[in-house]
């Protein structure tokens, strides 16, 4: 189907504004609309995965404007796989709101779809300025999320956060104006082109504006030395915005791969992988700090907001190191890191819940009042997040493992990744036995969990499960889009046709 | 021009980081805006900055004033107006939540 590229985008933005309308209805009807939209969406995100396994190139161009004059829409295997990792950690996200918290605050459902309608734009845009027009509607509603449920704490977190987000939209306009001045352009496809017959004079102002543009995507990534909002914003957030904001920091990512293979990639000329000195060491060394921030957490959420940042360190120093294999592991880690980060998040809030007063703080306090399934989905939860084996944790951590084998800095990336890992298994341990054996036995509170909830919980801990017993058909799959990725001149004709080289509407001053 | 448009950018941006760096949300918000705004001008003279020149439409025009620019500024104008009017609204809540108007909430 011709139409189904926009779908992603189109079917959340109609969902937002039936549920802007419903929003005084009933919640009943309210939740039904939206996660009736929801599965819609899932249902869409599927059928595209399905359209991208033939590995050919689905363009859709807007209004009929061809690239490179208007904005296209591009599939690949990597938009196609970050669209549906989207849409199946939303949709657990939505039905673990669906306990009542959803109505903490007012427009909880449209600002959710409001976000999915962002990110699923960003992912599968083929044009920069389209990128941060869709950056910013999946920040905008990504505000308003955060805030979701008032108080003090989220107002700081929330002050903070926007400031930092719109610094760094103001960057990324400067890249873009500067790329537009120099090169005339901004379809990523015709970009690429433009870079790679770039002049001297020119290529000084495009290296700016691409090591502009890594600066804009590491702040929204979270890599050193821009992560620092990231753990008090995402422990502020209510449990299915901070779910929801496991995938937020991987727009990012993917914003850096897509970029950083297409138009500064191995065929960019002179700018080639211009990012590559930077993304091994800066990702070590937010692996490192991140484990850290693991370890000194006195909270719960903190903590896990912090093994957001080591997921983040792990994904870049893996792409940092340059080769298909390691991009392909780091794809697979990805999926992992987002599902079980996000399950986490939704079993960190039913634990606090049901200890009371002490909240997801790591001191003594009462005995949660269902503490058999709770210990034993936070096993697996932190079994799968620290990298133990039989989980997904393990066979992502191992392929990225086994990628770098040949890579000169092998020494630091073995090191640092598996001293990482069992500083987080220590960590998660310590945790594990201060939320569950150190009670006072005190006021137990009868709180229990709800039905729906403890499905999204458990939906997202045992992804990790299937990530790994059917772990070789998604390696090959994220092999097959890391081969895509790597192939910048593939993507070049998918968006531009054959000739490759569109005639330029007027030659520059 | 160049000269001016440029000194323009430059006192803004400079302008707009040193309040950004101050501690009062107030100063915060209004350092954004001097940011924005020289941004605005940022893209808009990337079209090249031309006197009474058409826009795209006539072939035989000597020098074509390039719209796509403007455009951008346009849509970047709505967005940034839309982001400092929420930031603005968060701003205030901030100061009620917390009691004062400092960035991090404190003295």
């Amino acid at each position: 189907m011709e139409h189904l590229l926009i779908f992603p985008v189109l079917l959340p933005m109609l969902a937002a504004i039936i549920l802007l309308l419903a929003s005084r209805a009933s919640p009943l009807l309210e939740r039904s609309l939206s996660v009736a939209f929801m599965l819609g969406l899932v249902f869409v995100s599927i059928l595209l995965l399905n359209t991208s396994l033939s590995g050919e190139y689905q363009v859709y161009a807007l209004g009929n404007w061809v690239a490179p004059y208007g904005i296209v829409l591009v599939l690949d295997r990597l938009s196609a796989l970050m669209v549906l990792l989207t849409s199946v950690l939303a949709l657990f996200s939505l039905l673990y709101s669906c306990n009542g918290q959803d109505r903490d605050g007012r427009h909880f459902h449209v600002l959710f779809h409001m976000q999915l309608m962002g990110l699923n734009g960003a992912f599968l845009t083929g044009d920069l300025f389209n990128l941060f027009v869709f950056f910013e509607i999946l920040l905008i509603a990504s505000y308003g999320l955060l805030l979701h449920g008032g108080g003090p704490l989220r107002s700081r977190a929330g002050l903070h956060y926007v400031i930092l987000n719109l610094a760094g939209s103001a960057l990324f306009l400067i890249a873009v104006g500067t790329l537009y001045s120099m090169l005339g352009t901004l379809n990523m496809a015709d970009l690429a082109v433009k870079v790679s017959q770039a002049t001297p004079e020119q290529l000084r102002l495009v290296h700016i504006a691409g090591l502009l543009l890594l600066v804009v995507f590491a702040l929204k990534a979270a890599l050193l030395p821009l992560y620092f909002w990231l753990p008090s914003a995402y422990s502020a957030a209510s449990a299915p915005v901070a779910a929801l904001f496991a995938i937020m920091t991987k727009v990012g990512i993917y914003s850096i791969i897509r970029v950083f293979t297409l138009v500064f990639g191995i065929e960019a000329g002179v700018l080639s992988n211009l990012a590559a000195p930077w993304l091994l060491p800066l990702g070590l060394i937010t692996l490192a700090l991140g484990t850290f921030g693991v370890l000194a957490s006195k909270c719960l959420r903190k903590q896990i907001a912090y093994l957001v940042v080591v997921s983040v360190g792990t994904l870049i120093a893996g792409i940092g190191l340059l080769s298909v294999d390691s991009l392909a592991a780091s794809l697979y880690y990805l999926m992992h890191s987002t599902l079980i980060t996000g399950g986490l998040f939704l079993l960190a809030d039913v634990i606090a819940r049901q200890r009371g007063n002490v909240g997801s703080e790591l001191r003594v306090g009462p005995t949660v009042s269902q503490p058999l399934i709770l210990s034993i989905l936070f096993f697996i939860g932190a079994v799968a997040v620290a990298g133990l084996p039989p989980l997904s944790g393990f066979v992502g951590k191992l392929l990225l493992l086994q990628s770098a084998i040949d890579h000169p800095q092998t020494v630091w990336f073995w090191s640092v990744i598996l001293i990482a890992s069992f500083f987080s298994l220590i960590a998660l341990s310590r945790s594990g036995s201060a939320l569950f054996f150190k009670t006072d036995d005190s006021a137990v509170t009868s709180i229990k969990v709800e039905p729906i909830s403890l499905l999204a919980v458990m939906a997202l801990l045992l992804a990790s499960l299937l990530l790994a017993i059917f772990g070789a058909n998604f390696a090959d799959f994220t092999r097959a889009a890391a081969e895509q990725l790597t192939q910048p001149s593939l993507y070049i004709q998918g968006v531009l046709g054959p000739q490759t080289i569109a005639t330029p509407l007027k030659e520059l001053q | 021009m160049e000269i001016l448009i440029s000194t323009a950018i430059g006192v803004l941006v400079a302008c707009g980081v040193y309040l950004m760096l101050r501690a009062r949300t107030m100063d915060v918000v209004i350092g954004l805006t001097l940011l924005a705004y020289a941004v605005n001008l940022f893209l808009f003279a990337s079209g090249r900055l031309t006197n009474n020149a058409a826009a795209l439409i006539s072939p035989d025009a000597a020098q074509l004033a390039d719209p796509l620019p403007q455009a951008l500024v346009l849509t970047a104008i709505v967005i940034g107006f839309g982001m400092t009017a929420f930031l603005m609204v968060l701003a205030i809540r901030a100061f009620r939540d917390l009691g004062n108007d400092h960035v991090d909430g404190k003295g």
